[in-house]
Formats: structure tokens, sequence, C-alpha cells
């Protein structure tokens, strides 16, 4: 309620320190915590639509489903087509229904892993919105962030999305079974991701052929066996 | 766009720090990093539409932009980069990961009117 008084107050200015994003970092900042406690090794996957995003994950998952428990979350606008497809591996899958919204945020994640036991769980994949924008910005508590992109979509276009690229430490490139056809550059491609992250480890996959996905397969086990060996001295007693 | 759940945090943070303290939000400063992956034009227009209805509707949001700036470990110096679309020292040209600024996404200060006495 307004008065009509016509109190004149001097405007006065509080300074804060407040990060905008703070409520998800502190909910990515203990599901972070709660993954090294059950020594889970989680991947936060990242692309546009149609780059093959599940393709891959359907044949990572049907391959390394005898050696390793697996669990995905599948985060989409609408439908749960991809999670249908992911569940014919035979391993975990839950689908997130987004409905309007462009990304993935901690406080789903947590919702969503709901009665999954963690320590049953060796490799947990988020497979985010496909969306090259939103996702950067919120971190899910995730040990790496892989962002794949197809030889499709042309080796400028790491560079359209520098931020996305930056967040990543690890990039994919699919679809190398069409490279020749579309004339890809690869030397670009390379360049491109590595101007925006120096130090971002590179595939190069086809989950048509199989090509390249042995070095991907051996990269996801040794950190699964690293992050359990952390969490193995982290915990002696168990 | 995601920048209009940005905004509804921006709303929310602000209401609760003027209302802690007896008054009214004028203006909201935020500094916004050229990484932070938060468009300034889609959070200008998502913040009209947030603060719709709220004690905040006629309130400004004022953003500075804030450059990347990366440490070089050959020069031994940290540089400001006039864009995000390669992280290279402009004096050496080596690449560099270590990132100093330019992911900010942070209310700075806010402008408050004390509430009319009712």
């Amino acid at each position: 309620m307004s008065s009509n008084t016509t109190t004149v107050s001097t405007p006065r200015i509080v300074e804060l320190r407040h990060n905008i994003l703070k409520k998800n970092d502190q909910l990515a900042r203990a599901l972070r915590q709660r993954f090294a406690e059950a020594g889970v090794f989680v991947v936060n996957v990242v692309s546009s639509p149609g780059s093959g995003k599940t393709a891959l994950l359907e044949r990572t998952l049907t391959t390394l489903a005898p050696k390793l428990s697996l669990a995905t979350l599948v985060g989409d606008l609408a439908t749960d087509n991809d999670a249908k497809r992911l569940a014919q591996s035979g391993t975990k899958v839950k689908q997130i229904e987004t409905g309007t919204l462009c990304h993935l945020e901690a406080e789903m994640i947590g919702h969503y892993l709901g009665d999954w036991d963690l320590t049953e769980i060796d490799l947990l994949f988020i497979e985010n919105v496909g969306n090259l924008v939103c996702p950067s910005s919120y971190d899910l508590g995730e040990d790496s962030r892989v962002a794949i992109f197809s030889t499709t979509e042309g080796e400028d276009k790491p560079l359209k999305y520098p931020t996305l690229i930056n967040s990543a430490d690890v990039a994919i490139i699919s679809k190398m079974d069409l490279a020749e056809a579309v004339e890809f550059d690869r030397a670009q491609m390379h360049a491109s991701l590595r101007a925006m992250r120096p130090d971002i480890h590179i595939f190069e996959t086809s989950a048509k052929t199989g090509a390249g996905l042995d070095d991907w397969y051996t990269w996801l086990e040794q950190r699964v066996l690293a992050k359990q060996k952390n969490h193995q001295q982290a915990s002696p007693s168990s | 766009m995601h920048e209009l759940s940005i905004a509804q945090s921006i709303v929310e943070v602000a209401e609760r720090e003027a209302s802690e303290r007896g008054a009214h939000v004028d203006a909201i400063y935020v500094q916004l990093g050229a990484l932070s992956g938060v468009v300034k034009d889609a959070l200008l227009f998502s913040y009209d539409i947030a603060t719709q209805g709220t004690g905040l509707e006629h309130s400004q949001l004022i953003i500075e932009d804030i450059p990347v700036s990366i440490y070089c470990a050959t020069c031994q110096l940290e540089h400001e980069l006039d864009g995000i679309q390669s992280l290279r020292c402009p004096i050496c040209n080596q690449p560099s990961a270590d990132i100093r600024r330019g992911k900010e996404l942070d209310i700075r200060a806010l402008e408050l009117v004390d509430a009319a006495p009712t």
C-alpha cells in the first residue's frame, strides 16, 4: 500500500556480490558430493539437435553394458522417444521432459535421480536438451562435459558457440563416415575447437561404422576407474 | 532462451534484499561476462517481462559487460581480449585456458529507495 505522503527519499546504493546462478551452483555442488561419495563418473552430453547424440549413446550403452553398470537421464522438450531408444540397451534410463525449458538444471537432476541407488551405478550419462547455448551456464554436478558436433554441421560451427565449447572438456566429432561427402575440413575443426578451449580432448567417431569408438570407450572406462579409485581412497572403511 | 529464468532469479534476489531493508528497488546493477552464456539484449527484454506485476515493475536493469581476461603463462601477465572466439595471448599468441574474468553473472548492487511509510 502506498500512501500519498510525498516524503522524498534519496536513493541509496547497496553493494552485493550475488551470483545469479548461485542456487543452481549450490545444488550442483551437492550433487557432485553425492556422486563422489557413491563413486559414480558423470558425463553431461551437450549438442545441437540432430548431431547424432542419441545414436552415439545407444551404441556406447550397448557396448559398455556388459562391463559397467550404466544409467542415463535424457532431457528433451517433449516425447520420450530417445529414452525408449536408449532403454533397448537394457540399462537404466529415465526421461526428463522439460516442457518449454531449453536446458537441464541441477534441481531436475536431483529430482529425477529419485530412487536410483547411486552406489550401484558406475557411469551416469546426462543427455542434455539439444541446444548449444543455454546448457552451457548450468552446472549439473558432472565430472565431464562432452560437446558433440557432427561433420555435417560444418567445421566453423564451434566458433559460433564459444561459451559452450569453453565450458566443455571433451569434444566428439560425430558422423565421420560422412566427412568426405560433405568435404569436412578436419584440421579447421580442430583449430576451431582449440581456439576456444586449448586443452579440449577430441574424439572422432562414427556411430554407423564404429570408427573411433574404441578410443571413446577406453577413455570412459579409464575415467570410471579413476573415479572409483578416488572414492575408495576417500572412504577406506567401505 | 534461458534469459527469462535468469531474469526471474534476479527479480527474486532483488525483491528479497529490498524487503529485508524495507525499501523499493530503483535499479539493479549486474555484471555480465562475455562467456557467461547470457545474451544482454535477451536479458533486458526478459527483465521487462519478469518484473511485470512485481514491486520491480518500473525498475531499471543496468548491465555492465565484462570482457574475457586470460592469464598468459609465457608473458606472466593477465590480458583482456577483444572477443571470445580465440583464447590466445594478444602479445605472444600462445593459447591459454586460464580464464581470469569473463564468466561473471552477478548482481553487484541495488539502488534502493526507502518505502514510503504507510
